[in-house]
Order: structure tokens, then C-alpha cells, then sequence
């Protein structure tokens, strides 16, 4: 069984105002040293009875078609058979 | 002259534009499940705000895929007026419908006050016969109404006149404090090329009666059946 992990991110140009605020909190609570905070989103995929290549292209188009926006956000696609 | 009301499940503002429709306006009216695949017979389609699907994933991200997508995305191709409010719109932009992105509000916060809004644009079903320049005063009530495209492609749609609304003060003067979720030069609301799909994130269906609050709302209805009446 192949397995896809997918990570949605805001692309780098768009203002992050949930991250913006975390950033906020954790200067708050002290931890100066974190310069910035971007959120995202974390997808799991399960891929019974599917080779890792498949699983890729599939995952792939998931990520592009329906788990992001390509206006605000870009993805990366990981598979572990 | 008969307008069908789109219901997802977490649709929660379709009773009022079916009300509005219907009442307010004297038009004929019918809701249309998101199951659906058929909007034949139908001069105009309102998406209506809410929460459809939950807004899981991302506002409107799953709504898009609903069957009655495919055939509203059928009859704007045929120049059908289409009008997205508040989470109608954001299925519009999912969709491909309208352009943009909605984003967090500036301030994290969900949003539900009165707001206003000048008309840039007279060529558009709901704005027809409204003069640009003139200030509407109109509910919002969104968490993500920041509106969002990249600079070069706003620059695109502005030169298209395809900014239908802006936040303004109410006397339509651009500022920081009257744009009230940081949406990119103010916008609130846009057109697609052909401009039978309009989108907005202010509320009208909530300011058409006086008992409510104010009437603005009403004349984007009013316009819209007025067109269609006189097409």
C-alpha cells in the first residue's frame, strides 16, 4: 500500500494572517528567535493495492485539482510505498 | 421571469434570497439542490451565502464539484446571469468562474457589520442602472472575505473594469480604515470577462427591506430583473 503525504502551502507572495498571528503569540511568549511562522495544511493519502509511481501521478493530481488553490497556494508530494 | 436559489448543504442564506426573490421583488422562484444537474428554464441563478459543505478544505473548495456546478457553470458559459453572494462567491472563484482568492481576514476575526460599498461598474446584470460612484450600505458576515490575486493580475482585471465593488467610506472614498478584512485595493466584489457572473462578499439579501436596516440590497435584485426584463 502506497502512501501520499501532501503539504499545502501558501506560496511565499501571500500575506499569512493566521501565521501572522501565531508569530505574534509565540514573540509574546518569549521565543524571539523564530523570525517568522507560515501555516499550512497536511494530507495523508492511502493508496491500497497501488505501485509508488501511481501513486504519485494520483496524488499529484489530488494536490493540484483539488487540495490547493493555485492562487494562493502550492503543494509538495511525498510517497512512501 | 424566474430565478433559482442554489442550496448546498450549509447553505444558510437561501430562505432569505428565496424571500427577497420572491417577496420583496415579486419574481417567480425556486430553490435548486446542489444535486441537481439541470438549470434549463432559468433566466437568472443566485449562489447564496453560507458555509456549503462546511467550507472544508477551503471555502468553496468542495461545493465546486457539486453536480449543479457543471450546468451553472454551463449557463454563464451561455451568458446566463449568475450572482455569488458572500460564500456564493467563493465557490464562483473556486470554480473558475470569478477571479481571486479569498483569504483569512486581516484581522483573523469573522466580520459581521454594515459596510460600504461604491459601484465602480453599470455593465454588469446587478449593477445596471446604478451609477458608478454611488455608495451602497450593505451586511457583511464572512471569516475569509480578504480578497487576493497577485498585483500584476489585479492590475489586469482593473484595466478590464472588471471591479465591480470597493469598500469605501460612506462617502465612497477609499481608505484603510472602511476596507474592513485587508482585501487587496479594496475590493468586494468582481465580474468574469463576459460579465454575466458578478461576485460579492456584502450581504443584499439582509439590506432589502427597512424593517431590516436599509434597502440598498434591493437594488441590485431590482436591477437584475430589470435587465432581464427589458433583454
Amino acid at each position: 500500500m502506497a502512501r501520499a503525504r501532501v503539504y499545502v502551502t501558501l506560496k511565499k507572495s501571500v500575506f499569512d494572517p493566521q501565521g501572522n498571528t501565531i508569530h505574534d503569540a509565540l514573540t509574546s511568549l518569549g521565543y524571539d528567535r523564530v523570525a517568522d511562522v507560515r501555516q499550512g495544511k497536511y494530507f495523508e493519502l492511502a493508496l491500497p493495492d497501488v505501485g509508488a509511481d501511481e501513486a504519485k501521478r494520483t496524488a499529484e493530481e489530488i494536490a493540484h485539482r483539488v487540495l490547493s488553490n493555485p492562487v494562493i497556494e502550492s503543494y509538495r508530494v511525498e510517497v512512501e510505498p | 421571469m424566474k430565478v433559482g436559489v442554489v442550496v448546498f448543504p450549509g447553505s444558510n442564506c437561501d430562505h432569505d434570497t428565496y424571500h427577497v426573490v420572491k417577496h420583496v421583488c415579486g419574481q417567480e422562484v425556486l430553490f435548486l439542490w446542489h444535486k441537481d444537474s439541470d438549470v434549463s428554464g432559468l433566466d437568472a441563478v443566485i449562489l447564496p451565502g453560507g458555509f456549503a459543505y462546511g467550507d472544508y478544505l477551503r471555502t468553496g473548495a468542495i461545493a465546486r464539484f457539486s453536480p449543479v456546478m457543471q450546468a451553472v457553470g454551463e449557463f454563464a458559459k451561455k451568458g446566463g446571469p449568475v450572482l455569488g453572494i458572500c460564500n456564493g462567491f467563493q465557490i464562483l472563484q473556486e470554480a473558475g468562474l470569478l477571479p481571486g482568492a479569498m483569504l483569512r481576514n486581516r484581522a483573523t476575526k469573522f466580520l459581521s457589520q454594515p459596510v460600504h460599498v461604491r459601484v465602480e461598474r453599470d455593465d454588469t446584470p446587478v449593477t445596471a442602472g446604478i451609477a458608478p460612484g454611488t455608495v451602497l450600505t450593505m451586511p457583511i458576515a464572512h471569516g475569509e472575505g480578504n480578497f487576493y490575486l497577485p498585483d500584476e493580475d489585479l492590475d489586469r482585471l482593473e484595466g478590464e473594469g472588471r471591479v465591480v465593488f470597493r469598500y469605501t467610506s460612506k462617502d465612497g472614498a477609499l481608505d484603510e480604515a472602511s476596507n474592513p478584512n485587508g482585501s487587496a485595493r479594496a475590493v468586494a466584489g468582481v465580474c468574469n470577462e463576459a460579465r454575466n457572473v458578478v461576485g460579492l462578499m456584502p450581504h443584499p439579501e439582509r439590506a432589502s427591506e427597512g424593517e431590516l436596516g436599509g434597502v440598498d440590497g434591493r437594488r441590485l435584485f431590482e436591477a437584475m430583473i430589470h435587465a432581464l426584463q427589458h433583454a
